[in-house]
């Protein structure tokens, strides 16, 4: 990305992007900001390859014959896409590009805590998104994402070990990423920033690390594992080497699980942030929220088993699985409801990011919602490797995660490159997406009930309506996606210079400039008030109410 | 902490040395639960298949040679005492004794791994080596089963050997910089953390040893 | 079921006994759904238009806690959670429980890379179709040769992954004659979405018509399937050892659901995945009392054959004199023919 090179084009005070422009200093940075830009680039280029693969999945569909790709090519397609988009997008989307960028300047710290670790991390996820794109140039993998053994182990004739090896080296990244976050927020606030006065998103942020470092590593043996029983036939997996295939799915699961959370608690975080911003108005229970992305973490790592109900494992097992799976989904109806009702007695303005966060939410509830029907085992046996799967993920994934991703980068766009995107073009485009995405994946419902299974090349004719419908969405959906990269890319050049401030948001990164300097902060900061403390007004009949106690009597002018 | 911090080098992300101490260790041990959580896996592992092939597990331990298993447990927890012992010295800015104990537990690493590789090439030797050329004649057993535990054997001893090799270059490379700073005061804080790393090392192979060498009883 | 106004399918057909209680709960989720749905969209889209930045709208006293709200939004959907789990999950056991019914027809199912082969009880044979009578259970006894492969009905929402290695059951009862969609599930492989076929589900008359018709058909000269594994017994020459009269390997008379006690000491019931295992590998679960000299047929013989040779075994249940003197003298303590 360019963002370097217009930086310096005006005379400017010094930011973290004048500061040296030789490619050098940006391949040797220890600064988070610039490692955060690196990330970001390498995820751009990651989701436009995935992309692609998804634009001819759904060419592929518009027909029910498997006329466009041969099988081969289509198993392949929806592999690489879906390893491409979970390993080397969604997991260090918000967390490596948004929190490495964001954190430290959040928490008032002049860099995570291992800046070095924090640069290795960027090229060992690197190294592995290559090996991923290897295994593509090799000819791609068939397995799925999941690498179910022992299809993956024994029986599949593409490249699975690079692809194992691309994931399981991506992973190191995400275990350095992750250890970096906690040992920053733990040691790296600045003087009075206690626990209870840190912007949602860095309790989000933690969740997401808490995972990373003890998920991460469990899923690294594993494929591991695969790629050992795959290469020197030592079997642990495949039934005709004396292994167990369903242990697979259980340590599989028991990352992949809270992998997703990895991926939507960041969002979870950024909603916090847009929300509060573009309401004026602090979180509606701060301490509920900020707990409930603990609880999360928690209890992702004790709901593998509701991937398995038909795997044949045992049914008391299951019934384990789904009860405590009704009570994950509590925590993320909480922060729903209290990102609502935030908005109540606010001042809503609807800037492109806020856009963002209200699709946010209405994809987000419908994504939760449908893994209710997930979670209950009975109708699980019927919607289990279904189109309702794929629905139900991509709701939660695109509706939220990257739904959270696009808000995030847009709110924070000025504070990155220093530079206002053009809010008419970004308002459409957040409407374009809404409605491509709805278009895309509310069909696919339909079509998982009525028993359309995933992964199928070509499918019985009576379908098709519904995957025109479900093509047709995915044509809008890319063409907001184009709409978006071209602006973002435009204001980098003519876009007008952003101001330290451009939101009006409480908050530390709006406190320094617009880019940062490179060490965030010209002073170190010292916080005396809670997050989100926006000016509130007080009764009519002068008796102020709890929460205005605290309020200085300067702020009352506002209203 | 040492009464010396002030002479450190402080990163220019922290405010003091004892913040910079306080965040490598921190950092230090969060890396080490990544590593149980790593190793986890493979234990998990062998607790299924250990269940379910008792049999075979224990007819397969017989193939492995406690002595010398016993003799690397020695090893190890000496080097721990050493490596132990080397992190003093450091604190204490000693020179000439971090020198002497990290060569000594440099020197018990390398044991380790010269009886490891006696063990290792005996199991080659005796097509006890998981593939197509495994042999395992013992009445009663199935191959197959007793083939998993080895394997269990050479997937974990060989992922903690590869473990006690990324200790032994850690330990050159910071000889060498010893060397190098030799005339400033010692910076203790990377041989306190691979102090961390080697006694996880040693702890792992305590829970190895039971597992594979004296899983049978009798 | 379709919409009125286009042709779009927006409802499966339901054809199986479970179908019903599925539909109705999967509806309950559904109005859920949209219940909580219209709550959230409701109230953004009110507090949208009400305090808008700029509207005239009171905003005094905001509030940042409310402990009975937040305890009310916990709990009223863990509430209603709690209780579409409590249905799931009876349901789920209805579905998954063993059958009871002495009247279900066993199906015989293994998978494979990429088709679905199919064995009456009675010995006829089909590949990627499946003629079932309605209003009786059928029970399938399914495994696969290679992958995991997933059998899925949607009509009568099924379906139970096909596991290499192990045997899995799965029971339905039709209720709707009619023609249904087959599929594989999991994905397997190159022609994953070829793995199709059809369901006929037939009124009892034709089924047994069909019966009759496919007699000589696919079926191994009209055998059933434990004629033909009576037949692979003799011809694998079985009984030079297990035959009572050999006293080398253990009598198979009264074998199947009896308790065995291995070399090992462990006790195991002599069922379907042990059959197989003892057949394929029976080193690895050599009985007490004998040598463990069998030769493995790992490899040797189809998963179809296995079933065969099982569904055979089963047979033998019938006491008779001379086999329980040697289960005994086998140390076979639940050899009690």
């Amino acid at each position: 990305m360019s963002a370097a090179g217009v930086a310096t084009k005006q005379p400017e005070a010094v930011n973290y992007l004048n500061v040296d422009n030789s490619i050098k200093s940006w391949l040797l940075t220890e600064d988070h900001k610039r490692i955060g830009i690196l990330y970001l680039v390498t995820i751009a280029l990651m989701f436009f390859v995935g992309g692609i693969f998804a634009m001819l999945i759904r060419l592929e569909l518009l027909t029910p014959a498997g006329d466009v790709v041969m099988s081969d090519t289509y198993n392949k397609m929806f592999t690489m896409h879906g390893v491409i988009m979970i390993f080397f997008f969604l997991i260090p989307s918000i967390p490596a590009v948004l929190g490495n960028f964001c954190l430290p300047i959040m928490i008032g710290a002049r860099d995570v805590a291992f800046p070095r670790l924090n640069l290795a991390s960027w090229y060992i996820f690197t190294l592995g998104a290559m090996l991923g794109v290897t295994s593509l140039v090799l000819g791609g993998v068939d397995t799925g994402w999941t690498f179910y053994t022992p299809y993956s182990s024994s029986f599949s004739h593409t490249p699975v070990i690079i692809a194992v090896s691309g994931a399981f080296v991506a992973g190191f990244a995400s275990i350095f990423t992750g250890l970096n976050f906690i040992v920053t927020i733990h040691k790296m606030r600045a003087p009075g920033m206690t626990w209870f006065r840190l912007p949602l998103f860095v309790w989000g942020q933690y969740a997401t690390s808490l995972i990373m470092v003890l998920g991460t590593p469990v899923i690294a043996i594993t494929l591991l594992l695969v790629a050992v029983e795959r290469g020197l036939r030592i079997g642990v997996f495949d039934p005709a080497l004396g292994g167990d295939p369903v242990l697979f799915q259980h340590l599989f699961w028991f990352y992949s699980h809270p992998a997703v959370y990895i991926m939507i608690l960041p969002g979870m975080g950024v909603m916090s942030e847009l929300i509060a911003t573009f309401s004026r108005k602090r979180i509606f229970g701060y301490e509920f929220v900020a707990y409930s992305s603990l609880a999360i973490a928690v209890l992702s790592f004790v709901v593998w088993g509701h991937h398995m109900f038909v795997s044949g494992q045992s049914m008391y097992l299951s019934m384990v699985f789904s009860v405590l799976t009704t009570l994950v989904a509590i925590p993320s109806a909480v922060k729903t409801f209290n990102w609502v009702v935030t908005m109540h007695k606010g001042h809503v303005k609807l800037d492109s990011p806020m856009l963002y966060a209200l699709s946010f939410i209405g994809l987000f509830t419908i994504g939760g919602l449908t893994g209710l029907f997930l979670a209950s085992m009975a109708v699980d046996i019927h919607l289990h490797d279904t189109y309702f799967v794929v629905a139900h993920f991509h709701y939660v994934m695109v509706g939220g995660a990257i739904v959270a991703f696009l808000g995030a980068l847009h709110y924070w766009w000025p504070k990155m490159t220093g530079r206002m995107y053009p809010e008419p073009w970004a308002k459409l485009s957040a409407l374009i997406l809404f409605i491509g995405f709805n278009l895309t994946f509310f069909p696919q419902f339909i079509l998982g009930y009525l028993g359309m299974p995933r992964r199928y090349h070509s499918y019985p004719d009576e379908w098709q309506t519904l995957n025109v419908l479900s093509s047709a969405g995915a044509s809008i959906l890319a063409s907001g996606f184009i709409l978006v990269a071209v602006y973002l890319l435009w204001s980098l050049r003519y876009g007008a210079k952003a101001p330290a401030n451009p939101w009006d948001a409480t908050g530390l990164e709006w406190k320094t400039p617009s880019p940062p300097p490179p060490t965030n902060f010209t002073q170190r900061p010292i916080i005396t008030e809670e997050a989100y403390n926006y000016p509130i007004v007080l009764a009519k009949n002068g008796e102020p109410d709890e929460g205005a106690k605290q309020e200085e009597a300067e702020k009352h002018e506002h209203a | 902490m040492s009464t010396h911090e002030g002479d450190l080098h402080v990163g220019h992300q922290f405010e003091d040395a004892e913040q910079q101490l306080d965040s490598y260790s921190a950092g230090m041990w969060l890396f080490l639960v990544t590593e149980v959580l790593f190793f986890g896996g493979l234990f998990l592992a062998y607790i299924i298949y250990r269940t379910r092939y008792p049999e075979a597990f224990v007819a397969a331990h017989h193939e492995l040679d406690w002595q010398l298993g016993g003799l690397n447990t020695v090893i190890l927890i000496t080097s721990s005492l050493t490596m132990a012992l080397g992190v003093r010295a450091a604190v204490l800015n000693r020179m000439k004794a971090v020198l002497g104990w990290l060569g000594l537990t440099f020197l018990c690493a390398g044991g380790f791994m010269v009886v490891k590789y006696i063990e290792y090439s005996a199991k080659f030797e005796h097509h006890l080596f998981p593939g197509p050329n495994f042999e395992f004649h013992h009445a009663g057993i199935d191959p197959g089963q007793a083939q998993m535990f080895f394997n269990l054997y050479f997937a974990m001893t060989g992922l903690h050997g590869a473990h006690v090799l990324i200790g032994m270059i850690t330990m050159i490379i910071l000889v060498i910089r010893l060397w190098v700073m030799r005339k400033q005061r010692i910076d203790f804080i990377p041989i306190e953390l691979t102090g961390l790393y080697w006694h996880f090392v040693d702890l792992v192979w305590i829970f190895l040893f039971p597992l594979f060498y004296l899983v049978g009883g009798n | 079921m379709r919409l009125p106004f286009a042709n779009i399918p927006i409802w499966p057909e339901g054809a199986s006994k479970a179908a019903f209680e599925m539909d109705l709960l999967y509806l309950v989720i559904v109005g859920l759904t949209v219940f909580f749905c219209i709550i959230v969209f409701g109230l953004v889209i009110y507090f949208v238009a009400k305090y808008y930045a700029g509207s005239k709208a009171d905003r005094s006293n905001p509030t940042f806690h409310n402990m009975p709200l937040e305890l009310a939004w916990s709990l009223i959907p863990l509430a209603l959670g709690l209780f579409v789990f409590g249905w799931a999950a009876k349901l789920f056991v209805e579905m998954q429980a063993p059958i009871q019914s002495e009247n279900a027809l066993n199906i015989y199912v293994v998978g494979k890379q990429w088709m679905w082969q199919l064995q009456h009880p009675t010995g006829q044979r089909e590949n990627n179709e499946l003629h079932i009578p309605v209003g009786r259970p059928v029970k399938l006894t399914m495994i696969s040769q290679d992958v995991i492969h997933s059998f899925y009905v949607p009509a009568f929402r099924t379906k139970a992954d096909v596991v290499p290695g192990r045997y899995r059951t799965l029971w339905f009862e039709p209720t709707k004659v009619g023609k249904y969609h087959l599929f594989c599930a999991e994905f397997c492989g190159t022609k994953h979405a070829e793995m199709i076929g059809w369901v006929y589900v037939l009124s009892p008359e034709d089924y047994e018509k069909w019966l009759q018709d496919n007699r000589w058909g696919m079926g191994d000269e009209g055998m059933t399937v434990a004629q033909a594994g009576q037949a692979l017994y003799e011809q694998l020459q079985c009984s030079s050892c297990h035959a009572p009269e050999q006293r080398i390997g253990p009598p198979l008379t009264g074998l199947y659901g009896s308790t065995r006690t291995l070399s090992d000491g462990r006790r195991v019931v002599a069922d379907y995945d042990y059959l197989r295992q003892a057949i394929l590998d029976p080193q690895a679960v050599t009985v007490s009392g004998h040598e463990p000299i069998m030769p493995l047929y790992r490899g040797q013989l189809t998963e179809q054959e296995v079933i065969q040779l099982i569904e055979f075994i089963k047979t033998l249940s019938a006491p008779e004199a001379p086999p329980v003197a040697e289960a005994e003298q086998s140390d076979d303590s639940g050899g009690n023919g």
